[in-house]
């Protein structure tokens, strides 16, 4: 059964439309890679899937249960029930391009937060399940106490990407999770990712990682203003190339 | 010097041998006024801060008349002026409430800090990272949790320098209540000026137990934001 279908979203900012139209769909265990040049809409498109941006047009179903929607003043469309969204973005945990780590909180704080207060663990289940992704994604018991700011940037983002564990989500979404980041310190993130993709959690990744792209996921989107130009497996899309723009989108980004 | 120190320190610390005086004086007003301010500036911020104009615009022009006037017309206006209408007057509760000097200074005490911790919170809600609000709408928080978990506690942090500031300013400015016959600190060193005439001594020593209790409230702070502040500080190598 698909995790999440995502159809025909449109989205517009005043007059300029920046989706024109997508859809996609992930079973449990895709990776699905979506690269494209900046202004494409690949962030803008995952972001509308939790409603951080709100789409004009388009549905959205998660494990099979679609999402009441209702248009708004502005003639956007917004969750009819407050409670119904909350829920769903409780299983679709994100990972931003710029951590968004709470920074009054420690690491432990952080990664317990959402699950005592959002889905209402105790304390002790939230800590257990809190040190059992830490220790996942590579930090040890010294980083619980620190502060995100006494961090670098790629331990703040796998400390995120904990964060987004535990939720134990249905599907995890990644807003650039490496643009931020110091090239020595893309590693230590794409590692974790891949290790999470090959436990076969659903994964929707917005990336410029084109090796991440071809070696991990085993579906690519290729946007190019507002629609999906070129998609399918990694294989089929990086080797044998029907687009005209993929091809100079890839040729000068492997360069 | 000690002279006056001992003929009038109970009256300097706590009574003036019938009513409470000076120092306990001062404190009362400071704790009571600060305490009202903040509690009540919470809530007043976030309305501050708010999208729509029935909620910010109300506060904005609550926190500009208290911010806009000396305090002490404020506890003249609530003292005298307040009085002198028929209407205070004539209902029995709010004849009561407005005879009372204490009960005037710390209805303009509390209005006029509260009007300026508002101020201060709202402008560190303002100034919460757009992100961190993102993260916690992403994480699926209602806006209640949103802003008991992640916005008010962040924000309250941030406010810590410029509201310990607040509080000094207004432990200085309390020295207006003897205006409403409040005996505090002030008004003891002028009694003790009226007795003796030696001004030099009953105001300096007047300005000594206020310099103490700065001296303890900035320990205080300085505590509190090592406590609170760890996360916005450099890392100790």
């Amino acid at each position: 059964m698909e995790k999440l279908v995502v159809k025909d979203l449109h989205k517009s900012y005043g007059s300029h439309e920046v989706l024109k139209g997508i859809s996609l769909k992930a079973k449990a265990g895709d990776v699905i890679s979506i690269i494209g040049s900046s202004g494409s809409g690949k962030s803008t498109f995952l972001r509308c899937i939790n409603f951080l941006e709100k789409p004009n047009a388009g549905s959205i179903s998660l494990s099979g249960v679609d999402i009441s929607l209702q248009k708004n003043k502005q003639g956007e469309l917004i969750p009819s029930d407050q409670k119904q969204l909350q829920a769903m973005r409780s299983k679709l945990a994100m990972v931003f391009q710029h951590f968004n780590l709470w920074g009054h909180m420690t690491v432990l704080e952080n990664v317990i937060e959402a699950p005592i207060h959002v889905l209402g663990l105790s304390r002790d289940e939230a800590i257990a399940r809190a040190e059992k992704y830490l220790r996942k994604v590579g930090l040890d018991a010294q980083a619980q106490a620190k502060y995100p700011a006494h961090m670098s940037g790629g331990q703040q983002q796998r400390v995120a990407i904990a964060r987004a564990l535990a939720m134990e989500p249905e599907v995890m979404l990644f807003d650039e999770p490496t643009s931020a980041l110091d090239p020595e310190l893309v590693g230590e993130v794409l590692k974790v990712m891949q290790t999470l993709a090959e436990e076969g959690r659903t994964m929707i990744v917005v990336t410029h990682e084109m090796s991440f792209a071809r070696n991990v996921s085993n579906h690519v989107m290729f946007l190019h203003k507002g629609l999906v130009e070129e998609e399918g497996h990694p294989d089929e899309v990086f080797g044998n190339t029907k687009s005209e723009r993929l091809k100079a989108f890839l040729s000068g980004s492997l360069k | 010097m000690i002279d006056i120190i001992q003929q009038y320190w109970k009256a300097f610390l706590w009574t003036d041998g019938y009513h409470l005086s000076g120092l306990a004086v001062t404190m009362w007003l400071l704790v009571v006024s600060i305490a009202f301010g903040f509690f009540a500036s919470i809530p007043l911020a976030i309305a501050r801060v708010s999208r729509s104009k029935w909620l910010s615009r109300p506060v904005w022009l609550f926190s500009y008349v208290f911010r806009g006037t000396p305090l002490y017309i404020q506890l003249l206006f609530f003292y005298t002026g307040m009085y002198s209408l028929d209407i205070v007057r004539d209902v029995d509760i709010l004849n009561h409430f407005f005879r009372e000097g204490y009960n005037c200074t710390i209805l303009a005490f509390g209005l006029n800090t509260c009007a300026y911790t508002t101020e201060i919170f709202a402008g560190a809600i303002k100034a919460t990272p757009y992100g961190e609000i993102e993260a916690g709408r992403a994480y699926g928080m209602n806006k209640f949790t949103l802003y008991r978990r992640v916005i008010i506690p962040s924000a309250l942090r941030r406010a810590l320098p410029a509201y310990s500031n607040e509080v000094i300013l207004m432990l200085h400015a309390t020295t207006v209540a003897f205006t409403a016959t409040v005996p505090d600190i002030l008004k003891v060193a002028r009694d003790v000026n009226a007795a003796t005439y030696d001004s030099f001594n009953a105001f300096g020593l007047a300005a000594l137990i206020y310099l103490c209790i700065t001296f303890i409230l900035v320990a205080l702070f300085r505590k509190a934001e090592s406590k609170w502040l760890a996360h916005l500080r450099p890392m100790k190598a």
